[in-house]
């Protein structure tokens, strides 16, 4: 078989393994809807509200089901001995990690249309004004923030470890990048880290797409520069073992 | 394809200032079981981690069919099995959809069924593989080393915490291995395990061979023969070099005197024994 063949085949393997697994599938995909619907309902009736409140989840969905859930899965499968025992197959590292992130990227994208739907059909979001934009964002924010979840996985000591790493990063960063209200609001202090820091750009790209305005130069700026960096992270520490 | 599966030569592994192997050297042949044998710590599984591809020697030769398994070509990974100490499965599948899945990487998979046959996990083959018992789990690894249908096979202590019957069981699975004709590379700290399995054995300590040969005559030059009988009610033992002419002598002497050696034995010593002399404390031979 090919390498691109075996990529594929990894793919739907993983595909099969994330459904089967109830806590993943209900992480990456029930949650975030459930907080666009509870937050949706009891707070942002408003539909300028409603218009930052959605690219806000979109952003979190895609940081969930690539930073988080990559960085979680790796130290669990290297914790596991499962990534020693694949590399002692024929299995090539390119088609093994392609299957295994295409199929986070996979939990992105839909995502990411879930909560589109969502928008549109319930609240009565206007359908995203730039289809093709958002195509696009989407796509660098996966791939920023799932070679971010791969290279972060690198400072993670164990299985046990890897929630309170991963939450310690996922929770702070959704409160200060606008997820749930304008970044904006946010004191001068907290509104500077936000800016350095990825996903307040993604959702500003996000929001630029769905809604319409902003700055879409510095949103692909700063994203694409920390996918560059996290991208020479990943490849540069990998570990196996 | 006459030459040896495994070749090392004066093979040299150091992590930072500790020297794990210092200078081993052996050749596996086509066809053989081959045991190292040793203590904990003494540089086994670094050995066969070189070997497997997953470690870089630090000096010294090594070709595993014909390849540097530094390389870490797929030509070579294709053609070998890998049993692990430990290793984890995928927690959400079935035996048979793990044995298949890894079976597509390979271009000559064995039919995923029959390699569950082959390690005797037929009654298992539909169980998630987080549901299976420890010995249960080590049949599985050996099954996921098996599915390319490799023509070398390393496996590392593979029946460490098993039960009697499961370490039978997984026995039968190597004299399965070598009745079709594979290479198996076996590293255990069982001594009844390289005596039951392997054609020939090398006990390691230290990060070096201290001896090696097929078990039954491994030895260092001084173990000598034991032949004991009963005499008025108690063993009485002789050791030597060369047993023929003693027994000679002595049963020329029974006969004359009209008696029986009663319980006689003639025994070599044990792999036990001269492993235990061998990895003595102390003793750096």
């Amino acid at each position: 078989m090919s390498a691109v063949a075996l990529a594929w085949e990894q793919f739907r393997f993983e595909r099969k393994l994330f459904w089967r697994n109830p806590s993943a599938a209900f992480f990456n995909f029930v949650l975030p809807l459930l907080l666009l619907v509870l937050i949706a309902t009891a707070f942002s009736s408003e539909s300028d509200e409603l218009e930052v409140l959605i690219p806000g989840i979109a952003g979190m969905g895609v940081l969930a089901t690539t930073f988080t859930a990559l960085s979680f899965n790796l130290t669990m499968l290297r914790d596991e001995g499962v990534l020693k025992r694949i590399r002692g197959t024929p299995m090539p590292a390119g088609a093994y990690l392609a299957g295994f992130i295409g199929s986070a990227t996979m939990n992105a994208v839909l995502q990411v249309t879930m909560v589109v739907v969502i928008g549109n059909v319930i609240y009565g979001v206007d359908w995203p004004q730039d289809p093709m934009l958002l195509i696009g964002f989407t796509l660098l924010g996966v791939v920023c923030f799932a070679a971010l979840g791969v290279a972060f996985s690198h400072l993670i000591p164990n299985e046990e470890s890897a929630p309170a790493y991963t939450n310690a990063i996922f929770l702070p960063l959704i409160f200060i990048s606008g997820v749930f209200y304008s970044a904006d609001d946010l004191p001068e202090a907290l509104k500077a880290i936000a800016e350095a820091l990825p996903l307040k750009h993604l959702i500003d790209g996000l929001s630029a797409a769905m809604v319409g305005g902003g700055d879409t130069g510095t949103a692909a700026l700063v994203v694409g520069a920390w996918a560059v960096l996290a991208l020479f992270l990943a490849a540069r520490f990998f570990r196996w073992e | 394809m006459d030459s040896a599966a495994i070749q090392v030569r004066d093979l040299f592994k150091s992590y930072g200032p500790v020297e794990a192997v210092r200078g081993v050297s052996f050749e596996v042949d086509r066809g053989e079981v081959f045991g190292l044998l040793g203590p904990n710590g003494a540089g086994k599984t670094t050995t066969v981690e070189i070997l497997e591809g997953y470690r870089h020697r630090s000096a010294g030769d090594v070709t595993v069919l014909g390849h540097d398994p530094a390389e870490r070509r797929r030509e070579l990974q294709q053609r070998i099995g890998i049993v692990l100490q430990s290793s984890g499965f995928y927690k959400y599948v079935t035996v048979r959809e793990a044995v298949e899945h890894f079976g597509k990487a390979y271009e000559r998979p064995r039919d995923a069924a029959e390699t569950i046959r082959l390690v005797g996990l037929e009654e298992k083959a539909d169980a998630r593989t987080k549901s299976l018992s420890g010995g249960q789990r080590r049949r599985l690894d050996l099954a996921l080393a098996l599915v390319g249908d490799p023509e070398l096979i390393f496996l590392d202590e593979p029946t460490t915490g098993f039960d009697p019957a499961a370490r039978r069981t997984a026995w039968g699975v190597v004299r399965a291995l070598k009745e079709l004709g594979k290479t198996v590379l076996l590293t255990t700290h069982y001594l009844d395990e390289a005596q039951e399995l392997a054609d020939r054995v090398a006990i390691v300590k230290e990060g070096r061979i201290v001896a090696e040969g097929p078990p039954d005559r491994l030895g260092p030059a001084s173990s000598r023969y034991r032949v004991s009988y009963i005499s008025d009610g108690g063993r009485v033992e002789h050791q030597t070099d060369d047993p023929t002419e003693l027994l000679h002598r002595l049963t020329r002497d029974a006969l004359a005197a009209g008696e029986r050696l009663e319980g006689l034995e003639v025994t070599r010593p044990t792999l036990e024994e001269v492993y235990l002399e061998l990895t003595a404390e102390g003793d750096s031979t």
